[in-house]
């Protein structure tokens, strides 16, 4: 009896099975942040005038502001100084094609699943992939551009697409929102660019795998997608990291805008490096993603599967600007162990007839903490506004916290909100129902769980459901006693 | 195929069962009946398996292997199925995924390989003829806003699916109107087979008049105070149960 | 800001004509607490949507000379609340308890009645040591610390055990703001003993044309086995700004029932907290807020479950017109050894103009796995499909609306289980709904 819980111990350490190092020449800048630092990592990435300009003002803001302490996380105290900033595989000088990416690179992301194959890929979805500071392969993208759609690394666009990224560059995001964004704004070094012109439906789903790979590193990505009118695109973004005893930061910004009639899908299946069971390691996910309907019958749905990282913070929140705009967000966050979750989402509305949903999900086991926190905001002009949110958190074990913190701001007298949450606990009878006809008590409550989150799942694409799904019973390996 | 013996068994420290003893062989229905509290249910629930009831004293043998040493799912992997009174509703679980996880943990258990989707889905054809239960209802998350009658029909769609050895069939008319008793009768009476053993437990006679017992026996203050055929479903559908009851209760006193 | 220099002074000159070391160790740790926060602003997370210390860009000063004028006797005279005839009805003046304008019917068997610093000579000395001040480790901002810092003139009450106290409590609260700016901090300690069952209501009236600001904390222990029922009813003026605390705490199977009803007034915010310090209590909080004006009310309620089995159920509503503010914060604690915890909350709200604003924060916070807890909040207007089919019998729009406001209050008026004091708010609210 012993022995098997050793047994079932190893499997909950060897669950992330994505934890391993590739071993591979980088070129890494010395620890810490400056105006110095700065301008090495724009000169790195050769970049014009006025990105290194932005991103200095970034850093002026950032050293004036503090640390945000009201999300419902504990950590110690991150020492800015102590983090390496920019880390790129080595690579020759310009790739022509794939079969110039490193083979050590390539064999990475086969193990992880993600072949940069055009061959050999699904058709149907062309991947931006990002290792540690720099995108080193987007496949697929002869094929878009032929319809107008750009996608490609961050850094590209700014040498190919200055005025673009120019124009909305910070502007749903601005440098000097938060502090992660305006360390972001300073820092980042890579991360993709998506632009769909008018009309376009994106015949592919487009996606960027992100992979910490360096040591001591953090990674600071930023990613920008800008539907024109009438356009639609759905992307997905995928994250891991190795296992390493040292908290490593993520601290990314996403900014989508969504013109006229434009619909932009984003879905998040987080597996960064949770830590182990002892709450040792892992990654601080800090990330500011918001999404602007700027244009009339526009609409942004956020969904996100989060099972990874030592501590989430993170409220992917949508400005509904253009009348009879949309916006979406579905969430399922696990926590295990001693992982601390502080997520939800904002929904601004702004627009007359603006429409807004959310269905947040929270499972906590081990001991972690797992809180939504969201707010609705209904301004003074937002007649007619609807919101609708449903929050449900589900307790595996009495040694973890769920909690709910939403905001609900209504100064419209047209507006309605709804809110409503629950918390529980699986119950005794849906086990003894689930084991009477055969099944195992861990697999009843792995099938207990993913019956809780499929209001969440069934909005991923097809593929992505498979494997959020596939993660969430690996998450939840051991939790349940 | 069923023996129990002497089996005594307490909830929250009282004691419900006294002492019962009953056979069932292969293809033998027997009906259990008895007034409401004489402990029919909390029977049903302790050959399952249920944690919160405690056997205190007794043994009870199912094709040979000692039950009561079994866990809640082997003992269903072993061919025992309980229709559930009250069936649970288990939200965003489809009834489909439900049952297929069911039918291939007892597949494997048996050393077999799982059903793919062709002959899973196969299988399913026949047996919602046989039941009568639609494609729409499968679809659905497992009993959730399910009306009384859909939930028994669908427990009794998945006894068809799990072909169990003994199927304890716990009120499984109750809540239901006519024309639902009559479809339910009906799929338990076309699952009743030459080596499939049954157990009704009921509190009227109505449902005997669809499905007829080899054997009736009249539980009462947790034991079985008197057995027979189908006629003494009838006598006590005529008498009510007072007449069994009363005389009981007066020799208790004496 | 000139009055932390007069809180100071007045602060030392309290301490110093003082020798009662019981409040002076308490005061001087809370007014350490004021001096390092201050009064609260916005930025502080529970401070959010109410600037209290925009009220304080005057200086206020503190309980006058006492002297009692005609006009404040027929002020009193007006807000007696119906069934006065059969209640202890307690006066505080300025914020200080007034003896002398009381008048105590229930027999001392059943109820006794002293002014704390008295309560501290006697033998009740223990309770007040343990119970007086115990709301300042939950609440720790400075507006609170303020009162704890200037306790005087409070009052205490004290229920034995297994009385059923035939004659309710009321509490009349009476400022005067005649001259100048005037803040009053009203303070008492109730205790409710075992199996003894007891009605409390409070109400408060500001008379003159300069601000008045009342800062209030009311502490409730409630032994086992009692029942309370705890009513506050808020129309005061609109130049009647105040903060109020009221930290009850349950011991084992007790049963608190509350109704919290506000109506016209300046800038309010009502902090009620429970404390489950025992299992198996019951817990009723009801909640109307009908606001017009300018008048800005924020209800923030805690209920801190420690201990298992324990049962509480909320229902706020509010309903803001005209420039209005309706805040609702309502936070639920589930501690790890509280098992079995059954927890309910509501919040619902209508926003009657484009000028008002509606602000909701339910929040949960759950250590402890087998419990049942939800919260749901709404904001929206009347029912539209009622206001058709009203107006298609006949009955003109506001009417309709007015029959309709009665409705969504209903639910809260029938809580108030003392009979009186429900007459006594069915009048006030029909005056209320009628004049617009």
């Amino acid at each position: 009896m012993k022995e098997d819980l050793n047994l079932l111990e190893q499997a909950a350490q060897n669950d992330y099975k994505y934890g391993f190092v590739t071993n591979i020449d980088t070129d890494t800048i010395p620890k810490g942040l400056s105006e110095a630092v700065i301008e090495l990592i724009s000169k790195k990435k050769n970049e014009p005038e006025w990105m290194l300009k932005w991103r200095l003002k970034a850093y002026a803001h950032w050293l004036k502001m503090e640390e945000p302490t009201w999300p419902n996380v504990k950590y110690p105290p991150i020492n800015y100084q102590d983090i390496i900033y920019y880390a790129a595989p080595k690579k020759k000088e310009q790739l022509n094609s794939l079969d110039e990416v490193d083979p050590e690179l390539l064999r990475t992301f086969e193990k992880l699943g993600i072949s940069l194959d055009e061959q050999k890929r699904l058709s149907g979805v062309a991947v931006d992939v990002v290792m540690d500071s720099v995108s080193i392969a987007t496949s697929f993208k002869e094929q878009l551009s032929e319809i107008g759609v750009i996608f490609c690394s961050i850094s590209e666009a700014i040498q190919q697409h200055p005025d673009l990224v120019k124009k909305y560059l910070g502007s749903v995001v601005p440098m000097t929102d938060n502090y992660f964004s305006a360390l972001n704004s300073a820092v980042f070094t890579d991360g993709s660019f998506c632009y769909i012109p008018k009309g376009v439906r994106c015949p592919m789903e487009l996606s960027t795998y992100f992979r910490i790979n360096a040591e001591n590193s953090g990674q600071f990505e930023r990613t920008l997608i800008i539907a024109e009118d009438e356009s639609y695109v759905s992307y997905l973004e995928g994250c891991t990291a190795p296992m390493r005893d040292e908290n490593q930061l993520h601290a990314a910004v996403v900014e989508l805008v969504a013109m006229e009639k434009a619909e932009i899908k984003y879905s998040t299946v987080q597996n960064w490096y949770p830590g182990d069971k002892n709450g040792q390691g892992g990654i601080y996910n800090f990330v500011t993603k918001r999404g602007i309907c700027a244009g009339n019958h526009s609409k942004i749905s956020w969904t996100q599967v989060e099972t990874g990282s030592a501590i989430t913070w993170k409220y992917p929140s949508v400005i509904l600007k253009g009348d009879y705009s949309i916006g979406e967000f579905y969430s399922v966050a696990f926590t295990n162990h001693h992982q601390q979750a502080d997520t939800g989402t904002k929904m601004i509305h702004l627009g007359k007839n603006t429409r807004s949903r959310i269905v947040a999900k929270g499972i906590s086991a081990g001991q972690s903490n797992n809180s939504y926190r969201g707010l609705v905001r209904a301004s003074k002009q937002a007649t007619n506004a609807r919101n609708y949110s449903q929050c449900d958190s589900l307790l595996l074990g009495d040694q973890c916290g769920a909690h709910t913190f939403p905001y609900i701001e209504v100064k419209n007298k047209t507006a309605i909100v709804e809110h409503e949450a629950t918390t529980s606990k699986i119950g005794e009878d849906q086990l003894f129902y689930c084991r009477q006809r055969g099944i195992d008590a861990e697999a009843a409550v792995a099938l207990i769980v993913n019956g809780f989150a499929k209001e969440v799942m069934n909005q991923l694409p097809m593929e992505f459901a498979i494997e959020a799904q596939k993660l969430l019973a690996i998450s939840m390996e051991g939790s349940v006693g | 195929m069923l023996s129990i013996k002497n089996i005594h068994a307490n909830v929250e420290g009282k004691e419900i069962l006294k002492g019962i003893n009953l056979d069932i062989k292969p293809g033998e229905v027997h009906a259990i009946m008895g007034p409401n509290g004489s402990g029919k249910s909390t029977l049903a629930s302790v050959l399952a398996g249920r944690e919160e009831y405690e056997v205190t004293e007794g043994e009870v043998l199912f094709s040979g292997k000692d039950l009561l040493e079994l866990s809640i799912e082997d003992r269903a992997r072993e061919g025992l199925f309980l229709a559930f009174q009250y069936p649970v509703e288990i939200p965003g679980v489809s009834t489909t995924n439900f049952i297929k996880a069911a039918v291939n943990e007892k597949r494997k258990y048996q050393g077999l390989e799982p059903l793919d989707a062709v002959a899973f889905l196969k299988m399913m054809k026949e047996k919602m003829a046989m039941v009568e239960i639609g494609q729409s209802l499968l679809s659905r998350s497992i009993n959730e806003g399910f009306s009384g009658g859909e939930k028994k029909r669908n427990e009794i769609f998945q006894m068809a699916m799990l072909e169990p050895k003994l199927a304890i069939l716990d009120e499984t008319d109750s809540g239901l109107d006519i024309d639902a008793l009559r479809i339910v009768a009906n799929g338990i009476n076309k699952l009743r087979t030459p080596d499939r053993s049954i157990l009704l437990i009921t509190h009227y006679q109505r449902l005997l008049d669809y499905i007829q017992p080899d054997y009736v026996h009249v539980l009462y203050k947790g034991r079985i105070v008197k057995s027979g055929t189908k006629e003494l479903a009838l006598e006590l559908e005529e008498k009510g149960y007072d007449f069994i009851t009363e005389s009981i209760d007066q020799s208790a006193n004496v | 800001m000139t009055n932390v220099n007069y809180f100071k002074d007045q602060f030392s000159a309290l301490q110093a004509s003082d020798p009662n070391e019981l409040l002076t160790g308490i005061r001087k740790e809370n007014f350490d607490t004021f001096s390092r926060s201050g009064l609260p602003t916005l930025r502080q997370e529970e401070w959010k949507y109410t600037n209290i210390s925009s009220l304080f860009d005057k200086d206020y000063e503190f309980a006058g000379d006492g002297k009692i004028s005609p006009s404040l006797l027929s002020s009193l005279e007006e807000m007696r609340i119906e069934g006065y005839q059969e209640a202890n009805e307690l006066v505080f003046l300025n914020g200080r308890y007034a003896p002398s304008l009381s008048a105590i019917r229930s027999p001392e068997t059943q109820l006794i009645v002293l002014p704390l610093e008295e309560a501290i000579d006697s033998k009740y000395k223990a309770l007040v040591a343990m119970h007086l001040g115990q709301s300042s480790s939950y609440i720790k901002d400075g507006i609170h610390a303020l009162n704890t810092s200037f306790i005087q003139g409070g009052l205490f009450l004290y229920i034995p055990k297994g009385q059923q106290l035939q004659h309710p409590v009321y509490i009349y609260h009476l400022s005067d703001a005649g001259q100048h700016h005037t803040l009053s901090q009203p303070r008492s300690l109730v205790y409710v003993e075992a199996q003894a069952k007891f009605q409390l209501a409070e109400t408060y009236r500001t008379i003159g044309s300069c601000e008045g600001f009342t800062n209030e904390v009311m502490e409730i222990v409630v032994e086992a086995d009692a029942f309370v029922e705890y009513y506050k009813i808020q129309n005061d003026g609109s130049n009647a700004h105040q903060t109020n605390t009221t930290h009850i705490r349950q011991m084992e199977k007790s049963h608190v029932h509350t109704v919290v009803l506000s109506l016209n007034g300046g800038m309010v915010r009502n902090n009620l907290n429970l404390v489950m310090d025992a299992r198996g209590n019951e817990t009723h909080l009801y909640g109307l807020s009908l606001l017009r004006g300018k008048t800005h009310v924020d209800n923030h309620t805690m209920i801190d479950n420690k201990m298992p089995d324990c049962y509480s159920n909320q229902l706020y509503k509010s309903v803001a017109d005209d420039a209005s503010t309706s805040i609702f914060s309502g936070r639920i604690i589930v501690q790890p050894d509280a098992q079995k915890t059954n927890a309910y909350q509501s919040s619902k709200n209508i926003l009657l103009s484009e000028l008002a604003s509606i602000n909701a924060k339910p929040q949960l916070e759950i250590f402890a796995d087998d419990v049942k807890c939800s919260h749901g909040c709404t904001v929206g207007q009347l029912d539209e499909e009622a206001l058709y089919y009203l107006r298609a019998r006949g009955i003109p729009k506001e009417n309709a609306e007015i029959l309709l406001l009665h409705a969504f209050a209903a639910d809260i008026v029938d809580q108030i289980k003392l009979e009186p004091l429900q007459k006594h708010t069915e009048k006030l609210i029909y005056e209320h709904l009628s004049v617009s």
